[in-house]
């Protein structure tokens, strides 16, 4: 049972890490009034250009920037569909989804052929810094990122946010664009920024789980897991440190179900039931806050600098 | 103060821009759309002029792949009317997908249950059944919205992921097949299935129903009072209230609409394609349904044209991957661009460049 447990904690610090990532880019984002739905695309996106550089160029950080460049530059297009054109943002988030995912796809075609195996790279390797402490030694043995995740882009997403001007404004842009427009803060510069840190983040996840998971490109590797990220946030209140205990709870119950499958157990209820946990606990924490969820009051709403 | 400003273009904000500028749009995106796209083509070392006749004229030239197009606009069609119902009265629905597999689930289930009932009676049946289970899927996040202002963006997007748990859960528990090494149910009973429209092709009776809602989502958007409410809820809340339209009832009828209507597409792809479930019966039509809808700008013309470019659209990457070797996610790749294009040239309308 111990031994059980200490297993579980540990995968649930992997499993939680890429859509902790991608979450955080969101809560940047929507902090700043746009609802990020490229998140699925740039996620799987990120996963195959990483994938795909660090296979050609054997480097797996040379795979991990360029899918950070990737996704920044999504990041970007996103910025301009609904930024500078005021584009309706679920529209534009679905569309860049669609094209990501096609794009990924069409170009993992284009270089691997339609193979029925996908082509593995060596993967990154944990780092076991506890190594010969008993429980310590199997959960600390993680993935570098992982460690930089909770240990830097989680706190650094707070304090960005709380104790910072650029935050700040991030939060107001949220709140009332045209009030911080009237006190002088660019409101496009600030929503471009945080959709390319956003990107920067949802590619970060994806790249995690084709460079240090998987070691390899399938086309079920994101599954949804951009969705999941979106949950997260509501769940987590759009505050770094709740959206890390969303995604541990659900890093979690997946981790849970993984495990009770592979044991073979029959349980009473359909594994399924674990996995959508997430969402349905999301959905009721959402009508429990009610009126009172306190979405950023701009979310979904393009501004326009009149005049 | 601005006289001794140099004159340089800009972009004016027009209310009233030339009137040749609406059907110039689609023509434009659809240049910008294959500038785009060759240098995917030649990435595959193909040359764009033959591999867009292959893409694009090719399949309009074979009559097996001609009605193929139809299939495949089939569930394009459907799910475009069913998300302009609510976009149209400014209730956001993402979630087409998973109301559509909760019409392939009552589809399912009644297909299976009416063996030996003749097709005049089972066909009805599903489809009623189908565009109740759509309805009641949807009925979730349209009573949140109505009744708590829980933004049903997050929650259609969300209860689409909850369906397709639901239908794995299915499919590898209650409804498996013992007789397949995939999670598939049985089969539906043979007198549930819709009839061929031309026989020996896979197009079939599901057209027709897509048709027919087309004409119908036209008759109610111009005809009549509710598509009139329906279209001033979506221009304006509080001018809506102001006009005295029961804002809140006519969300509500919208939504439950729009999912019941989805789950039509469910029931067409189950009793005309697949004849049973299976997890990947939709790789995204509820999603594409969204693009559809934007793309035929909320008419009812507007989104057939649409669906049927995008059935075009995914036929020809499929003939283009059999002639040239071009991946056919190209098609995928094609419609995504196509909207962006599209969603970036409305400001055309909007904004007219001047010299001034």
């Amino acid at each position: 049972m111990e031994i059980f447990l200490v297993n579980l904690i540990a995968a649930t610090l992997r499993v939680s890490t890429p859509i902790l990532l991608a979450a955080i880019g969101e809560t940047y984002s929507e902090r700043a009034g746009i609802l990020n739905l490229g998140i699925e695309g740039i996620m799987f996106f990120g996963a195959f250009v990483g994938f795909f550089v660090a296979d050609q160029s054997g480097s797996l950080w040379l795979g991990l920037i360029m899918a950070i460049l990737s996704g920044i530059i999504a990041g970007l297009l996103m910025g301009l569909l609904t930024v500078t054109l005021g584009v309706n943002q679920h529209v534009s988030g679905l569309g860049i989804t669609l094209l990501l995912t096609g794009l990924s796809l069409y170009g993992f075609r284009l270089v691997y052929g339609g193979r029925s195996t996908p082509p593995y790279i060596p993967s990154f390797q944990a780092i076991t810094p506890f190594k010969d402490v008993p429980i310590l030694g199997t959960i600390s043995s993680q993935y570098l990122l992982t460690y930089i995740t909770f240990l830097v882009i989680v706190p650094l997403a707070w304090f960005i946010l709380y104790r910072t001007r650029f935050g700040l404004n991030i939060r107001a842009v949220g709140e009332n664009p045209e009030a911080v427009d009237a006190a002088g803060v660019n409101v496009y510069m600030v929503r471009y920024s945080v959709l390319a840190i956003g990107g920067a983040l949802m590619a970060a996840g994806g790249a995690f789980l084709s460079l240090a998971q998987l070691g390899a490109f399938t086309h079920g590797i994101v599954a949804g897991r951009g969705w999941v990220a979106i949950a997260i946030v509501i769940f987590g209140n759009w505050s770094p440190v709740k959206v890390m205990g969303g995604a541990l709870i659900f890093g979690g119950t997946f981790a849970l179900q993984l495990r009770l499958q592979a044991m073979g157990l029959q349980l009473p209820i359909p594994y399924e039931t674990f996995l959508a946990l997430p969402y349905v606990v999301t959905i009721i924490a959402l009508v429990l806050a009610g009126r009172n969820a306190s979405y950023p009051a701009a979310l979904l709403k393009p501004y326009r600098r009149e005049g | 103060m601005e006289i001794n400003e140099k004159p340089r273009w800009r972009l004016i904000k027009t209310d009233n821009p030339p009137f040749w500028v609406k059907p110039l749009i689609p023509v434009l995106a659809l240049i910008g759309t294959f500038i785009l796209t060759s240098g995917l083509i030649l990435l595959a070392n193909a040359n764009p002029f033959d591999a867009y006749y292959y893409f694009l004229f090719a399949p309009l030239e074979s009559r097996v792949s001609l009605l193929e197009i139809l299939v495949k606009a089939t569930p394009l069609i459907i799910c475009g009317v069913a998300v302009t119902y609510a976009f149209a009265t400014g209730y956001y629905n993402i979630g087409a997908e998973g109301q559509l597999y909760a019409g392939a689930m009552a589809a399912t289930g009644l297909g299976m249950a009416l063996v030996g009932v003749p097709p005049i009676i089972a066909i009805p049946v599903m489809i009623a059944g189908g565009f109740l289970a759509g309805m009641a899927w949807a009925l979730i996040p349209a009573l949140l919205k109505v009744k708590l202002a829980v933004d049903e963006v997050v929650t259609t997007l969300l209860m689409n992921s909850i369906m397709a748990y639901i239908v794995s859960a299915v499919l590898n528990g209650p409804w498996r097949d013992p007789n397949s090494g995939w999670p598939q149910s049985p089969d539906i009973s043979p007198t549930a299935v819709f009839f061929k429209l031309v026989p020996r092709s896979r197009l079939n009776f599901g057209f027709v129903v897509a048709v027919v809602l087309i004409i119908i989502l036209w008759i109610v958007m111009t005809r009549t009072s509710f598509g009139l409410k329906m279209r001033a809820v979506g221009l304006g809340k509080p001018a809506a209230r102001f006009a005295g339209i029961n804002v809140n009832k006519t969300i509500l009828t919208a939504a439950l609409i729009s999912g019941g209507i989805a789950g039509i597409a469910g029931v067409a792809e189950v009793a005309g394609i697949h004849f049973h479930l299976i997890g990947e019966l939709s790789p995204g039509y509820g999603y594409t349904g969204v693009i559809i809808a934007t793309l035929g700008s909320l008419n009812a013309f507007g989104v057939g044209l649409a669906a049927l470019f995008f059935g075009l659209v995914d036929t020809g990457a499929q003939t283009l991957s059999r002639a040239m070797g071009v991946p056919v996610y190209l098609g995928e790749v094609t419609q995504a661009i196509m909207l962006l294009v599209a969603l970036g040239m409305l400001l055309l309308q909007r904004y007219w460049i001047r010299r001034m």
